[in-house]
């Protein structure tokens, strides 16, 4: 069991961090015709607009109630309410989200309230679904944000079993599957084809795989959302035959649609690594009630295969990781499975999920906690995200570039982690950035009564290939 | 092209223990049933550690193209040794006798561009069978370009990669050894300095640097290692040496014998894997130099290092106690490797003795006990129902049969040349411990060998 360490400094220096809204927005970019509101000033939009520019190389539609210093004193209920009432009247979507931001919930914001009184003022938007989340920065990240935002959503959307009338299995093919935002658009594509292969149809919920994958669409240009999960769809999860909830930090979400709609539910930490591939691809020949693809097999044992080769680089390895909860909870049980010692797990929110992972300790704090530690106990290798690479350069290790954002990495938004073969490609990677740069060398010895004279030698140019 | 007698003579090695009983010489390849490198291979793995010579293949693309750019072993200075240089001999080379030209111009451009000390040439089959006369073209071109361009005649065709190290070592002792002093001895007011050379000395990865030290503290200058991390006017200084120390394998054992021949230097056998060897090594330069100083404190650099090595093993043997070990090596002596292991407390329940001689069983034998098992066949089956056979826990063997090991998921150390990791010396055993507990412990053995769990839900829903 690991012991967790809170944060015991006043200063955070580089942050590993985003807040709660980011998360918040990133769950609502996986629906149809969608737009997020952040209830804040126009900066905690902007800069989260940027954040998700920068990673996705996409437009990201993304719109705020703009509190202004009146607003902020003496209430921004207007503010909410305006805001509704504009995206609806010009972008007719077919969701909004408003998640509040520090500023809004420190003033004491009540966006429930505000709901009411625009559904009251409002009728004709009626059809426009709308649903408020508190979403404060100064608590949470980016994967709590996102879980509370999934949350929200199938408590308005999702229609009790008992007033709707669905019924689990009434669509016998249907599987819901909830996903943590730690799985990317590419994580998602390789899921689907896997629950396909079993003649099931997944419902992704959120769905950035269909919204954030990066294809090129008809119109040019669009206010919202160009497709995500069907609003739709939410009221069809209840007829499923079942829920699949991938990430512990949706745990809360998916016990939720349990309890709405009665579907039987399988939960997944992660599908990092062979244990975790397994118990899905167990769960869905059971659902299914069909025997696993031979196409499947192959990639099992192509993953064993991987395991072998590469356990001779992973081995012992010394690695330090920087991510939320649930990504740092899927590698720290990934390189524990290859022989691979954590010596630095930072993460950046405390969630039960940590109690379980297989490392003594977990520091909450920033990348300066994790250079530190990674320094302290000699790390060889560094899991993080973008801002992480200075961290490793100083360190002088590689990194594997995982997790929010990515920057400096193109495509990073939708590289393939999961299942049999997105663990092998993994394991790959790592074992590449071991053998090309963590590889440690006897060092060099020259003796006292040498007669080498290189230095007089001519030297051959120094050849990388990298 | 050499003559059937200089491949006889090059065969028949007094100085080598297979000459002897039953096996004599090196063994004829056998047509459908061979594994191992030729002598080209064979030749090119002995001198290419030289680090600031050009070596340059001579012949069409299979030689070089895919053999260069073998990184295992490590220089400390010059690099030059990574750069591939090959004539690359085109089909119109051959049918026009233009590969001698092409050869000629080939060294001008080596040394142009790189300025090297020396080009070695090593010639291959197809230049060796249209005749190219490469002696007389490395004669003419050391004369044009006033550098030593030394021909290394190691056709494929001439037998098998130990004849190889053998054409290597030769060339080495004709065109190279004794064509240049060493610089003046340096002195040290407490004790006499003494030249010795090492044989053999790879430095794959690096590993003699481990040993390197203790020699300096010694008080030995270390003229040349043939050949890793050597530098071409070392290996010039070799005839110098006051004794030669053969290092684990009878690879190029013709150069020690031929340097006690030309110039009367003794030499020994010797091992720096494992703690009893390296000290053995160690005590045997002192005993072969006959300095009583020199003796007493290499005894006391042993005691020294050994109680430092055993402190820091402790917390490893614990780990590794018991562990069974099939050994299957080689290059390597069998035995050398075997009291490494015995010194961490691990069982060597078999090991190959393909390449050994009589009297390296005699001394298995002796440290595993009279059941010892041998292996004499190294087919992957046999292996494999070895290590199923006798319960092993790792098999330790040659890079080659890593991958045989690993699909029948079996831990696996590799102890070849091309391995990244350097065991030699005291401090060799710190990463042998640590690269053994890696693979016998790792926790992908139980992964992969469980059966797919639906496997195993189909099974009881039957049963």
């Amino acid at each position: 069991m690991a012991e967790i360490i809170k944060r015991n400094k006043a200063l955070s220096v580089n942050p590993l961090k985003a807040s709660q809204p980011v998360g918040g927005t990133l769950a609502t970019l996986g629906f149809d015709r969608a737009m997020p509101m952040l209830h804040g000033s126009q900066g905690c939009t902007a800069f989260a607009k940027v954040f998700f520019v920068r990673h996705f190389r996409e437009p990201i539609p993304l719109q705020t109630t703009a509190m202004d210093q009146s607003s902020s004193v003496m209430g921004a209920d207007e503010n909410v309410i305006e805001g509704i009432k504009a995206i609806a009247e010009k972008s007719n979507p077919a969701l909004i989200v408003v998640l509040t931001t520090g500023l809004a919930e420190t003033q004491g914001a009540d966006v429930h309230r505000n709901l009411k009184e625009f559904r009251e003022t409002y009728p004709q938007f009626d059809h426009i679904a709308v649903v408020m989340v508190n979403t404060p920065d100064f608590t949470g990240c980016v994967e709590t944000g996102y879980a509370a935002t999934v949350y929200e959503i199938i408590k308005a959307l999702v229609p009790n079993a008992a007033e709707a009338g669905t019924k689990p299995n009434n669509r016998p093919r249907q599987v819901n599957v909830l996903v943590s935002p730690m799985l990317t658009s590419g994580d998602l594509e390789a899921l689907r084809d896997t629950i396909e292969q079993f003649n099931l149809r997944p419902v992704f919920v959120p769905d950035i795989s269909d919204s954030l994958d990066g294809s090129l669409t008809e119109d040019d240009f669009s206010p919202v959302t160009i497709g995500g999960t069907p609003i739709s769809e939410l009221k069809t999860l209840g007829d499923a035959t079942a829920t699949l909830v991938i990430g512990a930090s949706l745990q809360k979400a998916g016990d939720l649609l349990k309890e709405k709609t009665g579907v039987p539910t399988y939960h997944f930490d992660h599908l990092y690594g062979l244990q975790a591939n397994d118990d899905l691809i167990l769960t869905l020949a059971n659902i299914s009630q069909q025997p696993v693809p031979e196409r499947i097999e192959r990639q099992r044992s192509q993953l064993q295969d991987a395991m072998l080769d590469t356990h001779f680089m992973l081995g012992q390895l010394r690695v330090a990781i920087a991510a939320d909860p649930d990504q740092l909870n899927a590698f720290s049980h990934l390189l524990a499975g290859m022989g691979a010692e954590i010596v630095a797990a930072v993460t950046t929110a405390h969630t039960p999920i940590l109690a379980n992972m297989p490392v003594k300790q977990i520091k909450i704090g920033d990348l300066e906690d994790l250079e530190l530690l990674a320094k302290e106990h000699k790390a060889q290798l560094l899991i993080g995200n973008s801002h992480a690479v200075s961290s490793a350069e100083r360190l002088g290790i590689p990194i594997l570039r995982a997790g929010f954002p990515l920057y400096d990495l193109i495509g990073g938004y939708q590289k393939t982690w999961v299942g049999y073969r997105g663990t092998r490609q993994a394991l790959f990677d790592l074992a590449n950035l071991v053998i090309n740069f963590a590889h440690e060398e006897i060092e060099v010895y020259h003796s006292i009564y040498s007669q080498k004279f290189d230095a007089a030698q001519h030297h051959a140019p120094s050849l990388s290939c990298h | 092209m050499k003559t059937n007698k200089d491949i006889a003579e090059l065969l028949d090695e007094p100085a080598c223990e297979h000459n002897k009983k039953e096996k004599s010489g090196c063994a004829k390849p056998k047509p459908g049933s061979t594994a191992g490198g030729c002598a080209f291979d064979g030749a090119q793995i002995a001198l290419l550690p030289i680090a600031d010579v050009a070596h340059l293949v001579h012949g069409s693309i299979a030689c070089a193209g895919s053999s260069w750019d073998n990184r295992g072993t490590r220089s400390s200075g010059s690099q030059l040794y990574q750069i591939g240089m090959t004539t690359d001999l085109t089909e119109q080379d051959v049918i026009m006798g233009r590969s001698e030209k092409r050869l000629f111009h080939s060294i001008k451009q080596a040394i142009d561009s790189y300025n090297p000390p020396a080009v070695f040439v090593y010639n291959t089959c197809v230049p060796a069978l249209v005749g190219d006369d490469i002696n007389a073209i490395c004669k003419n071109a050391a004369e044009r370009y006033g550098v030593p361009v030394i021909p290394i005649d190691c056709a494929g065709f001439y037998g098998t990669k130990n004849l190889g190290n053998r054409i290597a070592g030769d060339a080495m002792v004709n065109h190279v050894i004794g064509t240049r002093e060493p610089e003046p001895q340096p002195q040290h007011p407490n004790y006499k300095i003494h030249d010795v050379n090492l044989i053999g000395e790879y430095n794959i990865a690096g590993e003699f640097w481990q040993v390197l030290p203790l020699l300096d503290e010694m008080g030995l200058r270390v003229l040349c290692t043939l050949s890793g991390d050597a530098r071409f006017h070392e290996v010039q200084t070799m005839h110098r040496a006051e004794v030669n120390m053969m290092v684990c394998s009878k690879a190029m054992v013709n150069v020690a014998r031929k340097l006690q021949k030309e110039y009367g230097t003794p030499w020994f056998e010797g091992s720096f894997y494992g703690i009893s060897d390296t000290s053995q090594a160690l005590r045997d330069f002192a005993k072969n130099l006959n300095d009583a100083d020199l003796v007493e404190r290499t005894e006391k650099i042993i005691t020294r290092e050994e109680a430092r090595i055993q402190t820091a093993l402790e917390p490893w043997k614990a780990r590794l106690k018991g562990k069974r070990v099939l050994l299957f090596t080689g290059g390597v002596k069998s035995w050398s490797v075997i009291s490494a292991l015995q010194d961490l407390s691990m069982v060597v329940v078999a090991t190959g003795t393909k390449k050994s001689t009589e009297e390296d069983k005699a001394r298995i034998r002796e440290l595993m006990g009279e059941e010892a098992m041998m292996i004499e066949d190294g087919s992957p089956k046999a292996l494999l129902k070895c290590v199923r056979d006798y319960n092993v826990d790792i098999l330790i063997a040659g890079g080659r049969n890593m991958y045989t090991a690993l699909k029948a998921k079996i831990p696996f150390l590799d102890i070849n040349q091309e391995r990244e990791f350097g065991y030699e010396g005291y401090q060799g055993m710190l990463e042998l411990v640590r690269q053994l507990s890696l693979t016998i412990e790792s926790p992908v053995w139980e992964a992969v060998r469980a059966p797919a769990p639906w496997k195993n839900a189909k099974e009881t829903q039957h049963g």
